[in-house]
């Protein structure tokens, strides 16, 4: 197994390289890995899977209800939501079936939900319907006043976005795939039937290339002498609410998008929060992450709407993450044979849904991979609540007492669990990683209690 | 299903409060005493206040030898006190489900002290924008860092406060090798006692910015600085690779609400009576959970106090309702909350505005009941109200409503 973060890339030529360690390249490179006899490298410029976008989402299982009829979107959502919510119970990884809610808070958008029921159906999903506000109200007791009716659509589900990431790339790098961290990739060429990639940690040798850069798919695409598309990043900010606001809330409370624009989002995380957000904004910097007065002011006065006592809760995280927004409202999936380089361009929210999908189509695209094999089974920690996480697991710290020895207390992570994602197949670079992976320091104190031990741990491990 | 272990009391929370409790209740002969705590050592936040200002003016002493006495007081009264062991829910009105290294427990008691004590809010709760760069502190985790695993902290600290805790987190920056850049505060002075903070000025030349907020923390990675805004609106960025959010105390109430026990909307936490009898018969609460938060000497008289309430419940006394206690602005909030006539136990109350002269002033229903000199009111910092007036709260009247006046 090989995880590099440091130092010259391997001399050899390799097979296949997918560019960008995110959901997206992870599954497939995941994907590629089924070929026993393919040499495969995943480059990541950041120092971890799952750094970019994938991290940074609202974490929903989508059934692509609203996807463009007709589009790849559409197909490739309703055949990756599909496959990873088998992926997910057979590796455990969490998703709660709750279910979303578009709810209509005036005239313009309760008007506007029987088109979106015919778009389900014309989506192949027959399960969504009308709500009045009597039921609605049934179903969200805590919901402000005003909500004048709502689509039910059962099948939207809530999942960890980091435990799929990792798993892909976990089974990926156990299967043989070459993890190359912090190589990031600037210049490349095609010569003879080679792509030479040029990385900040030498140069990188491919026959078949794929392009699952995210933000920054469109600077290697043109680095590659194409001009197919443009992202801009858009930022979405989000707050994340303590666990007693989970009570709160039962279903994904989206908006109904009409003319006037998208609202903001309340969904409950698989770890037991409640999500708030995201804010749209079209930036130019694709590095700008950060955080604003404004945009967490306006979540907070559309959040307080939508569900008012839910602003009395405490406020254990705030973030932003960048999406890949292109000028076309669907994916730009875009294969060059002659070059033996494929594009996995403009993947929008739903890249978590469809990655399973995107994968196995991506790698229909590239030519000559050779018979596949079954992939051993990957088993992920359980981060989710709606399954026994190990201190609630008798027989599993009798037979290991460090699982019963909490470090994190507001989240309940035992040393157990620390200890575990410091040994991993891919373990993570920093605390950030350790957190996502274990959820260590993410609860309402945020180290007030636990981090310098933590951080004891995460540095006894390093020396 | 594990089995029941019956106790007489449970405390959880072997901090001051707790180890105070148990140690006056064991030497009491209340039967079996029983202190949980989360954490390795018992000691609570006294473990890692590597600075004086502890025990008694005859015997002074730094936090960490102040959290080995209360422990070692509590085993040797007789107590149990047992580390690394979680409380997690409640199994019935007065009996916990625990976690540890030995497994699962579920723990019934005849009465059960709540002793949870408080955290500071960090960064997100406070919603500052910026990026999320390494290098954020609260004084809680700068403390344990510092002076519990000898771990690096960066060069250059900006501290977010400028109260005894902030000062407290400064001093423990240069402990660590590092230079305080700034304190802030978004109050027009410090709130502290004004030697401390000429000190800070003069002698290690710290400049105190106040009307002063965090408007956004910078930097990719790690920290690299804070852009700070006036209350005039004028912005300025100060370069730092740390910054120590401080104060701002909230209580750790969440074995309280998980109990649906009856919560005070000023401080957060149980609501108690004078007897620091909660919302539930059988249920105490005691120390900073109380009042987010008092000194550890405050935290530990709490303690002792309410071992003569449990000690009394054990004997079968009635559990009284009480009557609600509230404060009127400019006051934030008071403890104990809730009155009933034979309550003795001094208050302690916050306010948000400094005020000289300051007078409080006790009423039910427009009757009033007491007048006191509370002397100089600073935002942060303790005010104390005595119980000299609760003989004449009227049990079934409304609520007893205590008000702040001065210039």
């Amino acid at each position: 197994m090989t995880v590099t973060s440091h130092g010259p890339l391997p001399a050899t030529t390799y097979d296949v390289t997918v560019v960008g360690a995110g959901v997206v390249g992870s599954a497939v490179a995941r994907e590629l890995s089924r070929h026993p006899g393919l040499r495969v490298a995943l480059v990541e410029a950041q120092d971890d899977v799952g750094q970019g976008t994938s991290k940074a989402n609202t974490a929903i299982l989508h059934t692509g209800f609203d996807a463009v009829p007709g589009s790849l979107e559409a197909r490739l959502v309703r055949e990756g939501a599909r496959l990873l919510a088998a992926y997910a119970a057979e590796s455990g990884i969490p998703v709660e079936p709750v279910g979303a809610l578009l709810v209509a808070w005036d005239e313009d958008q309760h008007a506007a939900l029987p088109g979106l029921l015919e778009k389900a159906e014309h989506n192949q999903y027959p399960d969504a319907r009308l709500l009045g506000p009597a039921e609605l109200y049934a179903r969200e007791p805590a919901l402000g006043p005003g909500a004048l009716g709502a689509l039910h659509v059962p099948g939207e589900s809530i999942i960890c976005p980091w435990t799929t990431t990792l798993a892909y790339a976990t089974q990926a790098v156990r299967a043989g795939v070459d993890l190359h961290l912090d190589c990031r990739v600037g210049a490349a060429r095609h010569e003879q039937g080679v792509h030479h990639l040029t990385t900040s940690r030498g140069t990188l040798r491919t026959r078949l290339l794929v392009n699952a850069a995210g933000l920054h798919a469109d600077t290697l695409d043109r680095a590659l002498g194409h001009d197919d598309f443009t992202v801009t990043p858009r930022r979405g900010q989000l707050l994340v609410f303590d666990k007693p606001a989970r009570s709160l809330v039962r279903h994904i409370l989206l908006p109904v998008p009409t003319a006037l624009g998208k609202g903001v989002l309340v969904a409950p995380t698989v770890y037991g929060n409640v999500l708030l957000g995201p804010t749209a904004e079209d930036l130019d910097d694709k590095r700008d992450t950060g955080s604003t007065a404004e945009g967490l002011a306006l979540l907070r006065e559309q959040g307080g709407r939508i569900l008012p006592a839910l602003l009395e809760e405490e406020v254990t995280a705030v973030y932003a993450g960048l999406r890949a927004a292109t000028e076309q409202d669907d994916y730009r999936i875009t294969a060059h044979p002659e070059e033996g380089y494929v594009t996995v361009g403009g993947i929008r929210s739903t890249g978590l849904t469809a990655s399973l999908a995107i994968a196995s189509y991506v790698t229909g695209l590239l030519p000559g991979l050779g018979p596949t094999r079954e992939l051993e089974p990957v088993r992920m920690p359980n981060l989710g609540e709606t399954f026994p996480r190990p201190y609630q697991r008798p027989e599993l710290i009798a037979a290991d007492p460090e699982y019963g020895t909490l470090v994190c207390h507001c989240e309940r992570v035992s040393r157990g669990e620390i200890r575990d994602a410091l040994a991993a197949t891919i373990p993570p670079a920093g605390l950030d990683g350790l957190r996502r992976r274990t959820r260590a320091r993410a609860g309402r104190c945020q180290g007030f209690f636990c981090g310098a031990a933590v951080r004891a741990l995460w540095e006894e491990a390093r020396s | 299903m594990t089995a029941v272990r019956e106790v007489d009391v449970l405390v959880v929370g072997a901090g001051p409060a707790g180890l105070a409790a148990a140690a006056r209740l064991a030497a009491a002969g209340a039967g079996r005493v029983e202190v949980l705590d989360r954490e390795q050592r018992a000691g609570g936040v006294p473990r890692h206040c590597a600075h004086g200002g502890f025990g008694t003016w005859s015997r002074p002493l730094t936090g960490p030898a102040y959290a080995r006495l209360l422990a070692a007081g509590a085993e040797r009264a007789g107590a149990v006190v047992r580390t690394g062991v979680t409380a997690l829910d409640w199994a019935g009105p007065r009996a916990l489900h625990t976690v540890g290294p030995h497994g699962p427990g579920t723990i019934a008691a005849r009465a059960v002290v709540l002793a949870t004590g408080a955290r500071e809010r960090p960064r997100a709760a406070r919603l500052v924008p910026g990026t999320r760069p390494a290098g954020v502190y609260t004084t809680g985790e700068l403390q344990q860092a510092v002076h519990l695993y000898g771990q690096h902290v960066g060069a250059r600290a900006v501290v977010v406060g400028a109260e005894d805790v902030s000062y407290a987190a400064a001093d423990t920056v240069r402990t660590a090798g590092a230079q305080v850049v700034a304190l802030v505060t978004d109050l027009p002075r410090a709130q502290t006692a004004p030697a401390r903070a000429l000190d800070s000025r003069l002698r290690h030349g710290v400049p105190l910015l106040t009307d002063t907020t965090v408007a956004e923390l910078l930097g990719h990675g790690r920290l690299s600085g804070v852009r700070v805004r006036h209350r005039d609106g004028r912005t300025a960025v100060l370069p730092c690779d740390t910054v120590v959010f401080t104060g701002d105390f909230v209580p750790d109430h969440e074995l309280a609400r998980r109990g649906g026990l009856t919560l005070d909307a000023g401080t957060r936490g149980p609501a108690v009576d004078g007897s620091l009898r909660t919302s539930r018969p059988g249920v105490f609460a005691a120390g900073s959970v109380l009042h987010a938060v008092e000194s550890a000497a405050t935290a530990a008289r709490e303690g002792a106090h309410v071992a003569s309430a449990v000690l009394d419940t054990l004997a079968g006394t009635w559990w009284p309702d009480g009557v609600p206690l509230v404060v009127d602005p400019p006051l934030r909030w008071i403890a104990p909350n809730r009155v009933v006539p034979a309550d003795s136990l001094p208050y302690v109350l916050r306010t948000t505005a400094f005020l000289s002269g300051a007078v409080a002033e006790v009423t039910q229903d427009g009757r009033p009941l007491h007048r006191e000199r509370i002397g100089a009111a600073v935002p942060n910092r303790t005010l104390r109200l005595t119980a000299r007036w609760t003989s004449r709260v009227d049990p079934e009247g409304g609520p007893v409503r205590v008000g702040l006046t001065g210039r």
